[in-house]
């Protein structure tokens, strides 16, 4: 169903909030592939389309791989392109998504997270996006309706920016936050129209009078130099995100960062953890805070480019960490965002006791008691001085 | 710093530019054309997948081997009451 409501307050699932931040944007194209648990995405949006709401052409393709295809050849003709999928779909775009970041086409995806099979499963955890995680997109995750709603937006400007024009993937959680109803504040069409202003592409293949190729081969003379033009964009990808959220905060009063902290600032312990389990966390966070108990949390928001050396710095006084992965690297040596924050506290002279865990995989509950369960081995890490178990599953 | 020279993305920023790269060197077998059973229908032309029939004031004039891949097609194509392309063994 079509939402009619321009402004402030609604209740609106995620795919619905996001889906109308795709219709205020207004994008020239959309290509798009229905998969569990984004379809309501591309169900909404498609409404939009036959209702005359945006001037967006839809294209109904036959895969994944053909949805980020027609994303490539639209954005190079010149268009603004957005798309969404989930787990499978974004596995199936595995192939183009590299060629996305390569040709530096600023498309926006909605990745809403699902498990990647096998054994098959729709629901929550980060194994897709977290395996896209070296695809040379942007990554934006966010814990809530409103924040996937925003993110969407800001999105738009980083990916466009300048100094980027990188493709960029707004991450949120299947089910738990895309098919929940949040109550959230919406801004105006033109509101979100001066912020994203109008889409400028650069090479155009629709400008005949300049014409270009796109996708030429490149041989051991170039190609390492295009690939590090690539490396240095996502490198300025991190400011340009700073820019961009300031902007956001300033037009629209909704502050945000490089990553999210909680009662981190006095915090003997925290735990690191993405998207919606953050909420839980937070929750378990104030119980034990009650209790005089000197806990936080940090949940990043940007994860491509990794803020490394500002994650650094919200931890460094932290005396042991915790960092909670909804994906396995299957590598046996713990997941993406154990494995990246550890690497980031390395050089710190006093470094925080860290381990890993991996949780709620394929839509497992994470409770209050598990978060609790996790402050409660870290502070055994901080009075033994020793971290027993590096690494391991909670919530089997 | 960045290379300045490198268009980004890889982006080949002026048209044309398969003209400058020879694909001739692909060729296994080369068509030859005999002028003098050449009606000029210029099927031929129309049908070269790389532009390789060179045509002068509606005359077949004979093959651009620089860009000519030894497809064959020109030969298939030419009529069968003409048949005057004939694909010869780079080899030979």
């Amino acid at each position: 169903m079509a939402i009619t409501a321009t402004k402030g307050q609604v209740g609106l699932t995620g795919n619905a909030a996001v889906a109308y931040a795709m219709k205020q944007v207004n994008p020239d194209v959309f290509p798009a592939y229905p998969i569990t648990p984004s379809t309501a995405i591309v169900e909404d949006f498609s409404s939009y389309v036959a209702d005359g709401e945006v001037t967006t052409e839809l294209i109904t393709v036959e895969s994944e791989h053909s949805a980020m295809s027609a994303c490539i050849g639209a954005s190079a003709a010149g268009a603004r392109v957005m798309t969404a999928t989930s787990s499978q779909g974004l596995a199936l775009m595995w192939e183009m998504l590299y060629i996305a970041s390569g040709m530096r086409l600023p498309i926006v995806l909605a990745d809403v997270n699902r498990a990647l099979s096998a054994p098959i499963n729709i629901h929550c955890d980060h194994s897709d996006s977290m395996g896209a995680r070296d695809s040379g997109w942007i990554q934006l995750y966010a814990e809530t309706v409103q924040e996937a709603y925003d993110n969407t937006f800001m999105a738009v400007r980083i990916a466009e920016h300048a100094k980027v024009r990188l493709p960029a993937m707004v991450c949120f959680d299947g089910f738990i936050t895309s098919h929940a109803i949040e109550n959230i504040s919406l801004l105006e069409d033109q509101e979100i129209q001066d912020f994203v202003g109008a889409y400028k592409a650069e090479n155009p293949m629709l400008d005949t009078d300049n014409p270009v190729t796109y996708g030429a081969m490149t041989l051991p003379d170039a190609y390492i130099d295009f690939k590090y033009q690539q490396s240095q964009a996502m490198m300025r990808a991190k400011d340009a995100a700073v820019e961009v959220m300031k902007d956001f905060g300033k037009r629209f009063g909704r502050e945000y960062g490089l990553f999210d902290t909680y009662r981190l600032e006095d915090a003997d312990t925290a735990i690191v953890i993405l998207n919606s389990a953050a909420g839980t966390t937070k929750v378990a966070i104030d119980e034990l805070r009650k209790q005089g108990k000197k806990v936080g949390l940090l949940r990043p928001r940007l994860f491509r480019p990794f803020p490394w050396q500002e994650m650094v710095e919200a931890l460094k006084n932290v005396k042991a960490v915790a960092v909670l992965d909804r994906a396995d690297s299957m590598n046996a040596f713990g997941g993406p965002l154990f494995n990246e924050v550890r690497s980031a506290l390395y050089d710190l002279d006093q470094r925080p006791k860290i381990f890993g865990r991996t949780y709620g995989l394929g839509g497992r509950d994470y409770k209050v008691k598990d978060a609790v369960a996790v402050f409660e081995e870290l502070s055994r890490v901080v009075e033994t001085g020793k971290v027993e178990t590096l690494l391991k599953y909670i919530t089997l | 710093m960045e290379k300045k020279e490198f268009p980004v993305g890889g982006v080949i920023p002026k048209g044309g530019t398969a003209h400058e790269y020879s694909t001739g060197g692909w060729r296994k077998l080369r068509p030859v054309v005999n002028k003098d059973k050449c009606t000029n229908c210029l099927i031929c032309w129309v049908m070269c997948p790389d532009s390789a029939v060179i045509a002068e004031d509606g005359k077949m004039m004979g093959f651009d081997l620089d860009h000519c891949k030894g497809c064959g097609i020109c030969a298939v194509e030419c009529p069968d009451k003409v048949k005057a392309i004939k694909m010869v063994e780079e080899a030979e």
